[in-house]
């Protein structure tokens, strides 16, 4: 049952984007330059998704466990640490540069840009790299193991 | 704001909600694309998260026939800016554990610091870097 549930999520989720032109960086990169024309409907979606999400996930939080999973996998991390701050300001260059982020670009595969596909490749190999460079780290006789995601 | 469009952007916007509260009823998962897309490397559930993408991809194929024309998207003209930008999609969100969905959404849907912080960084310096592009380099 768990990929038909990933297979429907992925799907609605896909829907949002597409109906919201979220997969468009064009329309992402609009919302991104405040000092050009301005365009606010990224703020829009942002703010359904968390109206929607906010209510969906306190009422989750209550049941024992999920319908398909032994169990709830809310992140736990709280610590603001230089990793997330670094890693948020490197993802911020490559969004403001493209207009695009992971969900987006991996929908937008269905079109078969070949800008696009070699976009996805370079974001893959940008994954890889951090993981591998976290092994390192990891198995390196000192400096601190970050690991783990939010989402 | 001549292409302000907030009646799509709040469906839209409620769908992703909706979708990512669906993922954690039925699997337990946040649904943060860069976390389940980097865990294909060498996280375990490699199904849920292939299907997942699918769904994503699938979306705009059967969107074509509700009336959403398949446009290719703009991408930027340098391959080097393509590469670069990607580069850095795919180490920042991983390094940062998150990006738009995982952080900007579900993180700041459950009011955790961490993601509210990630969130205003990466947005900001997302900001800067098309001001800088657009009206310092371009202008």
């Amino acid at each position: 049952m768990l990929p038909i549930a990933g297979l429907v999520c992925g799907f609605v989720f896909g829907w949002g984007l597409l109906i919201s032109s979220m997969m468009e960086p064009a329309k992402v990169l609009a919302f991104l330059d405040v000092f050009g024309a301005w365009d606010a409907s990224l703020l829009v979606v942002m703010a359904a998704a968390l109206t929607v999400s906010s209510v969906g996930f306190a009422l989750a939080k209550g049941r024992a466990r999920p319908l398909f999973a032994a169990k709830s996998l809310w992140p736990d991390k709280t610590a603001i640490d230089a990793p997330l701050v670094a890693g948020a300001a490197l993802f911020g260059i490559g969004w403001g540069l493209s207009g695009l982020c992971p969900g987006p670009a991996l929908e937008n595969l269905a079109t078969l840009s070949p800008r696009l596909i070699v976009f996805v490749i370079a974001m893959a190999f940008g994954m890889v790299a951090h993981d591998m460079w976290q092994r390192r780290r990891a198995t390196a006789p000192t400096g601190p193991v970050t690991a783990g995601t939010d989402g | 704001m001549a292409n302000f469009t907030p009646v799509s952007a709040a469906i839209g916007g409620a769908l992703i909600g909706l979708a990512a509260v669906l993922l954690m009823v039925a699997t337990g998962r946040i649904a943060g694309i860069s976390g389940i897309f980097g865990g294909l490397i060498n996280a375990p559930g490699r199904g849920w998260r292939l299907a997942f993408i699918a769904g994503l991809i699938l979306a705009p194929l059967t969107g074509t026939l509700a009336g959403y024309p398949l446009t290719e998207p703009q991408m930027p003209a340098s391959w080097a800016v393509i590469v670069i930008a990607g580069l850095l999609v795919g180490f920042g969100t991983r390094l940062g554990g998150g990006c738009t969905s995982g952080h900007g959404i579900c993180g700041v849907a459950r009011l955790s610091p961490r993601s509210i912080v990630a969130t205003a960084i990466f947005m900001a310096v997302a900001v800067a870097v098309v001001a800088i592009t657009r009206h310092v380099l371009g202008a």
